[in-house]
């Protein structure tokens, strides 16, 4: 059992009590604990249950690695699941809960599947749960259900905020070790803008754990006064709880910093996701210690021994009273030492090499501690705590020599360096024999834009795994991101390290039983014996293993894993390990909040809205807003306990017969304008518009240059020059960017100029019979039949505000649309609507707008159009100009596909039984395709209730429809059944265009 | 995420406020070209391991399109240049050369 020691622990307050509960126990711990440090000197070794056994599982390491113990920390609306106990701090009233277990961690149901493991190996979901077919609903969709995913999802909306922070550096540094410290005292002193984050929440790694002593003094005399030197630079920033997350194209990295989830006052943003652009990324993010691989690895009680020694040395807490140290490297017995300092018994340490020297392995006999060389633990005993190990010969197959009680196992298989931000970008890794492991390749680095690498790893990230060779490796690392010259750089004591033996497999020849008890991932539960099944099952290349076993694909992303299981791969391919090759490591370094990702970006201010000059009185006038693009536009203004249809249908019935206003604001305007704008205008439009009058308007059609009809809109020529284009609400953007395009890349010298003035107008749709009434009654302009004919707009005022008036209808009614300018169109709306109080005038929304259209047979860019229309499709031929030598999308539409006399063409679509065609839906026609489906023959593109005919009403495009008038089509429903519909005139409603014409 | 120089307004651009438009130098090919012209034109792009000319727009700046002559590979940059050209600069063109030996893009080398 762990227990905390009466005395040390140099992270910790012992005059700072912290209560805490885990699973609703109280628990208590000190100030400067991990959730880990305190749990475990609380007594507390069994943390959670393993995913797909349900394994007991305690913490294996202590720091960002971890992988057995994910807490779901704080309730509530700042609840949140999979967090590492060793990577939260304490901090008083903390609430923790372990997963993946049911009803209890201590009995657990899904712990049967453990004994099931034997039917489960790799790829055992996509083998066994595809017959027979009803199994896959009623038993193992509920059976993978109930046992996927790791910790709940949270219930609650999230509670905090967050917030993004942007930055640009010289020199970013990921990591505060020594060798993060050292490279930023060479970038700081050399004048460079530096940026240094560390992770956790102290600076200086575990230099003083491992008893480190730099430029004569202890490690952490040294850090104190490093940290001290830096803060008083004002050109470094330093930041704790802050970890480098990712690095991208061009020296973008992210930094992930944790504000408030230490602390018990939550007030203020949670997280800060930091944005930097940086010359230079020094990365110096230290190494990640190596299980090994034999059977009942993960026990609790099982830890690394690096963890081991830093529970004891920083926080005070024995793993157990008696801990034994299993390694194929030196490393390993500093924890013996550290252990042995602390008073606890180490009663023996098991060296898979055959004759280990030097300093360190002499120290720990000299302390009396037994070393078995050349041995392996055949297995660990023990089910939900360690109590013993069986040793055998590492040579061998695992015939158990002697068992040695124990309730701690500290295990190193050598270290590999953390490479994680030198490969996000594309940097190339290198294998290096002597240590085993991965490092950077020098000559292949990410990079920027000048060509020249811009990621530098420093100290153990680089491979330096001595203290004196971190300190001037990563010295020099921070000089050469800042541009200077080295200098002289921080020395350490040196103490002589042995080689490391690669051990893959203990014991190496170790039998089936014990390979499959033997864990690689233990997130994932991956055990050695499932990569070798991938591997004789063809899964050769390490990515194709990887998704076939899940090996490194939990949350932890095999930081402990990876290179154990690629070993495997190796060695069961007959392969070496740098032909393996790893799997591709991918940002962010560990998990970070979804919260922070979206920064502000939530709520009100997920997204910029864009709101007319009317917005306030369509809020304060009961309007029912839809978005459109950005906008929020009226969708209908309901009145007293109408539904939304009936609303729709009173707002039309109403302009049909009497006065309707539409804000119309919305509407793109984009003014076209110089000595070559009517040129310009007969390469954008389809139309002829240069030859379009000035005072006159004109409908046109703008295509892509693939000839796809890309939007629509009514053309005013304002004087020779000059041009007005309105666009449709949602495309303005789209057409004024498309304009630019083509004026700045292909007709530069075209003498035209273009500006956006959506915003710049309010519009107001005066439509119905009452139209004219209403103005005439505002007063100021003379907008009789004769003086401002159909198509033709005018300048004046109108109660006493400049206005130009456009005679044009989308709605097949007498229309006036009143542009005025923007901070006008509040007054001219409120004149019209107490001025049309006679006419019984009402205000309509876009889904009458919609429907009053459709009932007119007018097309809507978006509905009868998706990309793949072009104009001929729609009947429309008459807006293309024939005279024309060229237009865009001209060249295109002569394409063979888009000439064709086979396309679907527009029609009405009119049900037998007067009821409303389903959205999207599509007709059908004889026999079926290669896939035997029904063959189809037409889609309906709009569709409505016409109040005007009370009737439903649908426009299509129907394979030689035009030319089927009178046909019935059939067009199945989602519930199996079919709906019958004529084709029919695309026009319902005053065909002759006499209401609009008066 | 990259950063190309703006070559009207001087500002060193985040991607985020650029938008692509692809291949660079196009010729355009209207109404009496042949399929294969208008195809080629339409369709068909350059898609080297190394040096490409692309278009950009500081979409959310000053809102001119210019060129960019970037790696694909390496992702250097070795120049901008504004859009109203229709070949890249001389001394580009000059400075890719040294750099990269033997390179070719399209009838350029």
């Amino acid at each position: 059992m762990s227990t905390r020691l009466a005395t040390g622990g140099r992270l910790i307050d012992r005059g700072a009590r912290v209560e805490f509960t885990f699973n609703g126990k109280r628990l208590s711990g000190y100030a400067g604990d991990t959730l880990a440090s305190a749990m475990l000197g609380a007594g507390q070794t069994l943390m959670g249950r393993s995913f797909k056994y349900h394994r007991p599982r305690g913490v294996v390491a202590s720091g960002a690695e971890e992988p057995n113990a994910l807490m779901g920390i704080g309730t509530d609306g700042h609840f949140e699941p999979n967090q590492r106990a060793t990577t939260q701090e304490l901090f008083p009233g903390l609430t923790a809960r372990s997963q993946n277990h049911w009803p209890s961690l201590e009995f657990d149901v899904g712990g049967i599947n453990k004994h099931l493991s034997r039917f489960l190996p790799a790829g055992f979901y996509y083998k066994m749960f595809i017959h027979p077919r009803p199994f896959w609903k009623h038993v193992y969709e509920p059976f993978i259900r109930q046992s996927a995913g790791l910790g709940a999802a949270p219930r609650d909306r999230d509670a905090d905020t967050y917030e993004h922070y942007y930055a640009h550096v010289d020199v970013l540094i990921a990591g505060g070790g020594i060798a993060g410290l050292a490279a930023a005292l060479a970038a700081g002193r050399a004048g460079a803008k530096v940026l240094l984050v560390e992770q956790a929440g102290h600076w200086g790694g575990r230099a003083p754990v491992d008893g480190a002593v730099i430029d004569g003094k202890p490690a952490e005399a040294w850090i104190k006064d490093a940290v001290q030197t830096l803060e008083d630079m004002d050109n470094v920033d330093l930041r704790l709880r802050c970890m480098a997350a990712g690095v991208y194209d061009h020296g973008y990295a992210l930094c992930y910093e944790r504000l408030t989830d230490h602390l018990a006052d939550k007030a203020g943003p949670r997280h800060r996701l930091w944005r930097v652009r940086a010359g230079r990324i020094v990365t110096a993010t230290g190494a990640i210690e190596r299980p090994l691989s034999f059977a009942g690895n993960d026990i609790p009680g099982v830890m690394l021994a690096s963890a081991v020694r830093d529970y004891v040395v920083n926080w005070a807490v024995s793993p157990g009273d008696r801990t034994v140290v299993v390694t194929n490297n030196d490393d390993a017995y500093r924890t013996a030492i550290a252990l042995k300092k602390a008073g606890l018994e180490v009663p023996a340490v098991i060296d898979a090499r055959a004759a280990p020297e030097g300093p360190l392995v002499e120290e720990v006999k000299s302390l009396g501690v037994k070393v078995l060389s050349g041995k392996a633990i055949a297995k660990v005993k023990g089910r939900k705590f360690v109590t013993g190990v069986a040793i055998a010969a590492q040579a061998g197959e695992g015939a158990v020599l002697e068992e040695i009680a124990c309730d701690a196992v500290a295990v190193s298989g050598g270290w590999s360096p953390v490479v994680h931000l030198w490969s996000h970008c594309g940097g190339k890794l290198t294998w290096d024999e002597a240590q085993a492991a991965f490092r950077p390749n020098p000559d292949k680095g990410p990079t920027g834009a000048d060509g020249a690498v811009f990621v530098i790893p420093a100290g153990a990230a680089n491979g330096e795994m001595a203290t004196s060779s971190v300190l001037s490796d990563a010295h020099a690392a921070g000089a050469k991101a800042a541009g200077a010259d080295a200098g002289d750089a921080p020395t350490a004591e040196v103490t002589a390290e042995g080689p490391i033996a690669p051990v893959w497999m203990m014991p190496q020849g170790a039998k089936p039983e014990l390979r499959a008890k033997a864990w690689l991932d233990y997130q994932n539960d991956v055990k050695v014996s499932d990569v070798q099944l991938a591997a004789r099952e063809g899964f050769e290349s390490v990515e194709h293993a990887k998704r076939y076993t899940t090996l490194g694909m939990a949350t932890d992303q095999g930081k402990l894993s990876n290179i154990n299981g690629l070993a495997t791969l190796a060695h069961a391919l007959g392969e070496d390990i740098p032909q393996v090759g790893t799997t591709t490591f991918r940002p962010p370094y560990t998990p970070i909040s979804m919260g922070s990702i979206a920064g502000e970006a939530r709520g009100a201010l997920f997204q910029p809205l864009r709101r007319s000059p009317l917005h306030g009185w369509h809020e304060a006038n009961g309007a029912d807003f839809e978005p459109v693009g950005h906008w929020r536009r009226p969708y209908t203004f309901k009145r007293g306990d109408e539904s939304r249809e009936q609303s729709v249908a009173r707002e039309i019935n109403n302009t049909r017969q009497g006065l309707g206003l539409l804000d119309a604001s919305t509407l793109g305007k984009i003014i076209v304008k110089g000595p070559d704008a009517g040129r310009f205008m007969d390469m954008l439009y389809t139309n002829m518009m240069s030859t379009l009058a000035p005072g006159k308007c004109r409908y046109g059609l703008m295509c892509s240059e693939n000839g796809f009809l890309m939007d629509d809109g009514v053309v005013a020529r304002l004087d020779e020059d000059t041009f007005l284009c309105h666009t449709t609400s949602g495309g303005a953007d789209r057409v004024h960017a498309h304009m630019e395009e083509w004026l700045q890349t292909e007709w530069w010298d075209w003498k035209v100029y273009t500006a956006n003035l959506t915003e710049q107008y309010a519009q107001i749709a005066v439509v119905g019979p009452k139209a004219r009434k209403v103005l005439e009654k505002l007063g100021g302009m003379d907008l009789s039949a004769e003086t401002l004919p159909f198509m033709g707009w005018a300048t004046g005022t109108l109660a006493g505000i400049p206005a130009r008036v456009f005679r044009i209808s989308f709605s097949g009614e007498l229309s006036f649309e009143v542009a005025v300018a923007a901070g006008q169109g509040l007054a001219l709306w409120e004149a019209l609507m107490e001025a049309g109080q006679e006419f019984g005038v009402m205000p309509y929304g876009t889904e009458a707008l919609h429907v009053m259209r459709a009932e007119k047979g007018f097309i809507m860019i978006g509905d009868e159009t998706e990309g793949t229309v072009i104009p001929q499709d729609l009947g429309l031929s008459w807006a293309i100009s024939k005279k024309k030598d060229d237009y865009i999308g001209k060249r295109g539409q002569e394409r063979e596909f888009l000439a064709s006399p086979d396309r679907w063409k527009l029609v009405g679509l009119q049900t037998l039984d007067g009821s409303v065609l389903p959205e999207g839906a599509y007709a059908v026609a004889e026999g079926t395709n290669a896939n035997g489906q029904r063959n189809t023959q037409g889609r309906v593109t709009s569709t409505y209730h016409s109040p005007t005919l009370d009737r439903g009403i649908a426009m299509g495009l129907v394979k030689d429809g035009p030319d089927r008038m009178g046909e019935v089509l059939t067009f199945p429903r989602v519930d199996g059944t079919g709906v019958e519909a004529r084709i029919v005139s695309p026009v319902f409603f005053d065909p002759e265009g006499e209401k609009q014409n008066v | 995420m990259l950063t190309l120089q703006c070559p009207y307004c001087g500002v060193q651009c985040d991607e985020t406020e650029l938008s692509p438009g692809g291949e660079a130098h196009l010729t355009r090919f209207g109404p009496g070209s042949d399929d294969t012209e208008f195809e080629q034109y339409l369709f068909l792009r350059e898609n080297p391991r190394g040096v490409h000319f692309e278009r950009w727009r500081h979409a959310y700046g000053c809102g001119k399109w210019f060129h960019a002559a970037r790696c694909t590979m390496t992702l250097e940059v070795f120049g901008t240049y504004p859009a109203q050209v229709t070949e890249p600069p001389a001394d580009l063109i000059e400075k890719i050369r040294e750099k990269r030996p033997g390179w070719r893009w399209r009838d350029l080398a």
